[in-house]
């Protein structure tokens, strides 16, 4: 093999990775819009949001001197509170009336978040403490650096746990049946509205970690900043199959490794447009995403 | 109809109440700067610099009158310089504008108050296009013709690097047009540019390695990164993390003390930049800005602040020179501006109304920015 | 004089919006079709009408001739991008449709960014000053003329239908997917228009101007005004361009928080009046005054 191929694969692998980590990210973010819409069928526009707010949360932790095992639950523990509220007060009221209402209320919560940020916490960009030295480890031509390791860790263990919780608990199971017919739950005794808080706290939580991990991987943090990721998550979650838990994994890495190819071999000023691109592609080409389940409309 | 009636009255009635007239005595003058957004320390240098140079101005007054600078925010964007540009001149009837730094700003801007006919000097806009709008806009800073050459000259000749990688702001004027001018310079001394394209980010992106990891597969031995100090900081910080560790090359976007905190201490070690003044210049004038702004904002002054100083004493100086305050006249007296000794150099603006000042190169270190040499037009 | 100075501006800026909103209610009001991508639209306006104005527009014309000639091309321009987006999203429901226009505005406004001959992510600088209060207003009646006769033909019936009901109306015999691209293509052209109209009234654009906040914006202005309603679409669009303004005179903090202000307005919107100020209904002085008998 020449010395340029070679090249050619070491740098294919290092966009792979770097994909793999990045992707890792929107999948944690990618759960989260999943499991909403499962469950009552809202693309929570705020869902970014809960992705920053974990991460200013983070922030402040960490300054303060706290350790990232410790910062990271209580930024997931902050999101997830914060999404249970804003379910209780805007989201339950708004569930009655039509899908359009819901859309553009989520809209409403989302800048409103995002631009409460921009005024109490100000619009510059800040930089994130070193909660971890880090190091970065060689194999061959291909770098890894231990905030790459941890995130890719960090991912494994919550959606493990993730997993578990859905398909192994009680309150997994109440959330199952919420997401394949809530009236039906409701019928059989499961208290939805607890369900549905519930399910909201655990995406945001998630959201919330991806938050963190994402402040300690880019080095800074803005309010605006979960505007394009939270896009670029429901991108996810639709590419895997909108309501599907693996969906969103799926979908996550694979738009994390599409970006990071594109920035490698064509332009990084498109990588934005890809996501976009593929979302329009996998609306037209087959709607239900990777692992959806295609529901017809019945009249 | 009923809502839009009564906002329309309420507002017909505020309209009025907001128009207070200019107190008899005073010369109103437009400032538009980046007072928050990536570049804000250069806005906010500036103003300080500007409020020193208009205190000790005003004590004396222009002709009996003194100067009212009514200050807007560009937030660093373009669109937001036009607007405050516009609101100057339509709402607040300013006479001159000063403003603003990063050239992609000024030129939003610059050709409304061609158009309207309202001189407009920037401090601190360095790339070709500013002035060529028209004879209303001119500068007290020199252009990127000269800040290019200036770097280039300094890669190959002092540092005797040959082999340069290019990163440029793709969403920048101001980097673009000095990507361009180094290229040229670089080549024509006998280095070489590596890669089939520069490498380009734009402002607001925060990870550049993939960027970074193409251009160490070119192995170049310096890199030219005529950007703003908030990617570049983080660009240094990365570019350490992956073992990049040759010298990076900037211009005047990257003074501001700002760099180190993003840099951070690996980051910040071996590079150098070109830049309009230096507080460690023995020179007695500039010395007794150093104390005084050290004094009164209890930070050493950076060339933004020097810039802005200098551009308030040349626009009163003109004004003073000026036959009357009709912004015909105005334009004349700035743009015959011959010899002016500022703290940042001698400032004469010649006919296509850019100043011919030398700059100063400078080293970053973890303490500051470091005078290397100086280096005359 | 200092009012005309002041003013000015500002009610060009509202007529601009006139357009867009009435332009959007249509496609999301009118036709029922939920577009979160207007702003791309505008934006394809904007860009070739300031192209034209700065590479291609001939010296020796009149003004408002290279002003009309910019005004058509952006409306063309804006009405194929309409075609071409609308062909492929239109198969889609609800928030599906929503969100794959809202990554075709996106899509466009990035692929803006990165085009350096239109200046790219440093702006389109130096747009000739050809808009005027007088133009842009009489664009603004004749966009209302238009729609008004539309909304009272056939083909406006037809495009109401599909918002009712859309499964009826293709039961009925109607080419459902050929009127909701007319509106859609309709609504685009109209963002086209306004887009050329602002260019030259700005003399510089930027491709954060029409990113999709812009577009949330608008939808804002609808649906204040009450989604449906032409009446609604403009006092809506005027509503929003003056308020910023108003903020502005009630202090420099109350100004800041503007956005804020906006999207708390939003939510409660739909919390507590989601039809708006006129709901489906334009102004009509028999609802004012219900009288005995009165056809309501």
């Amino acid at each position: 093999m020449t010395e340029q191929t070679s090249y050619f694969f070491w740098d294919l692998g290092q966009y792979l990775l770097n994909g793999i980590a990045q992707g890792s990210i929107y999948a944690l973010v990618a759960l989260g819009y999943t499991m909403v819409y499962g469950i009552i069928r809202l693309i929570n526009f705020a869902h970014g949001e809960f992705y920053m707010v974990g991460a200013f949360v983070g922030l402040f932790l960490i300054q303060a001197h706290l350790p990232f095992l410790i910062a990271l639950p209580l930024a997931m523990l902050g999101s997830g509170l914060l999404a249970v509220m804003v379910e209780r007060l805007v989201y339950r009221p708004i569930r009655k009336a039509g899908k359009i209402q819901a859309l553009i209320t989520a809209l409403g919560v989302s800048l409103l978040l995002q631009y409460l940020g921009q005024n109490l916490l100000g619009a510059d960009p800040r930089p994130f403490p070193d909660a971890l030295e880090n190091k970065t480890y060689m194999f061959g031509e291909l770098m890894i650096s231990k905030i790459q390791i941890i995130i890719i860790l960090t991912t494994v263990i919550l959606m493990g746990a993730l997993r578990y919780l859905v398909m192994h608990t009680k309150i997994g199971k109440a959330m199952r049946a919420t997401s394949y017919n809530l009236e039906a739950a409701e019928l059989m005794g499961i208290d939805t509205n607890k369900v549905i808080s519930f399910t909201f706290f655990v995406g945001a939580a998630l959201a919330g970690a991806a938050g963190v991990l994402v402040g300690m991987y880019y080095n800074t943090v803005e309010p605006m900043m979960g505007l394009i990721p939270g896009l670029k998550a429901f991108v996810a979650a639709v590419l895997g199959g909108i309501g599907v838990i693996p969906g969103a994994v799926l979908g996550g890495l694979v738009l994390g490794v599409a970006e990071n190819l594109v920035i490698g071999f064509w332009v990084s000023t498109y990588r934005d447009a890809i996501a976009f691109a593929i979302l329009i592609i996998i609306l037209l080409i087959r709607p239900a995403g990777l692992l959806g389940r295609n529901t017809r409309e019945k009249v | 109809m009923k809502t839009c009636a009564s906002v329309l009255a309420l507002l017909c009635l505020a309209i009025p109440l907001s128009f207070a007239a200019a107190p008899k005595g005073e010369i109103k003058v437009g400032a538009v700067f980046p007072m928050t957004g990536p570049s804000a320390t250069f806005g906010q240098e500036s103003v300080n610099g500007m409020k020193m140079a208009l205190t000790s101005i005003n004590k004396k007054g222009i002709k009996g009158q003194s100067i009212k600078v009514i200050f807007e925010d560009d937030k660093g964007e373009p669109v937001e310089a036009a607007n405050a540009v516009r609101k100057l001149i339509t709402i607040d009837k300013v006479l001159t504008i000063l403003g603003s730094v990063a050239s992609s700003n000024t030129l939003a801007g610059a050709p409304i108050a061609q158009e309207a006919k309202i001189p407009l000097i920037t401090p601190a806009s360095t790339n070709e296009k500013v002035t060529m709008t028209g004879d209303y806009i001119s500068r007290t800073c020199f252009t990127d013709d000269f800040q290019g050459v200036v770097m280039a000259k300094f890669a190959f000749e002092t540092l005797k690097k040959t082999r340069a990688a290019i990163i440029v702001d793709n969403s920048s004027d101001y980097s673009k047009g000095l990507t361009k001018v180094f290229r040229e310079k670089f080549t024509s001394l006998g280095g070489t540019v590596v890669g089939s394209s520069d490498y380009a980010y734009q402002q607001k992106d925060t990870d550049f390695r993939s960027l970074l990891q193409k251009i160490k597969r070119e192995n170049p031995d310096v890199v030219w990164l005529p950007g703003y100090y908030t990617e570049a900081g983080l660009i240094l910080k990365q570019a350490r993390e992956m073992g990049i560790n040759i010298p990076f090359l900037g211009g005047d976007g990257w003074d501001s003390a700002t760099l180190q905190k993003l840099a951070g201490p690996e980051g910040i070690k071996g590079n150098y930049i070109s830049s309009h003044f230096s507080s460690e210049d023995k020179d007695p004038m500039v010395q007794s800005f150093v104390k005084e702004y050290t004094k009164l904002y209890k930070q050493a002054p950076g060339a933004m602040a020097a810039l802005g100083y200098d551009a308030v004493l040349v626009l009163a100086d003109a004004l003073t020179r000026s036959k009357s305050l009709s912004s015909e006249d105005i334009k004349q007296a700035i743009n015959s501006t011959t010899n002016f000794q500022g703290i940042t150099g001698n400032i004469t603006i010649d006919k296509n109304r850019n100043a011919q000042k030398s700059a100063v190169v400078l080293e970053t270190t973890a303490t500051g920015f470091v005078f290397k040499q100086k280096v005359s037009p | 004089m200092d009012l005309v100075s002041y003013f000015g501006p500002l009610l060009q800026n509202a007529g601009v919006f006139i357009i867009l909103a009435l332009g959007l209610n249509l496609i999301n009001g009118i036709a029922g079709q939920f577009s979160l991508g207007h702003a791309g639209f505008w934006a394809v306006g904007a860009y070739v009408g300031a192209s034209y104005g700065a590479f291609f527009a001939p010296a020796f014309l009149p003004d408002f001739v290279n002003l009309l000639i910019s005004n058509v091309l952006g409306i063309i321009a804006a009405s194929i991008a309409g075609v071409l987006v609308g062909v492929p999203c239109l198969r889609l429901r609800g928030d599906y449709l929503a969100i794959a226009t809202l990554g075709f505005g996106e899509i466009i406004r990035i692929i803006i960014n990165n085009l350096d001959v239109v200046g790219g992510p440093r702006g389109f600088t130096n747009i000739p000053h050809w808009s005027n209060l007088f133009w842009i207003y009489l664009w603004v009646v004749l966009c209302i003329i238009m729609l008004a006769n539309l909304l009272r033909g056939t083909h406006g019936r037809a495009i109401i239908s599909i918002r009712e009901d859309e499964i009826a109306a293709a039961a009925m015999g109607i080419n459902t997917t050929k009127y909701k691209t007319l509106a859609f293509v309709i609504g685009a052209g109209m963002a086209g228009l306004a887009g050329s109209l602002f260019a030259h009234a700005q003399q510089f654009i930027h491709p954060s101007s029409f990113s999709f906040m812009w577009s949330v914006i608008i939808l804002l202005m609808i649906i204040l005004g009450g989604m449906g309603s032409m009446t609604g679409a403009i006092v809506g669009a005027v509503f929003l361009t003056f308020l910023p303004e108003f903020l502005r005179l009630c202090g420099e903090t109350v100004s800041e928080w503007r956005m804020v202000i906006y999207s708390l307005l939003l939510i409660l919107l739909m919390l507590l009046r989601p039809q708006g100020i006129f709901g489906k209904h334009e102004f009509n002085l028999k609802r004012l005054w219900p009288s005995k008998g009165g056809a309501k």
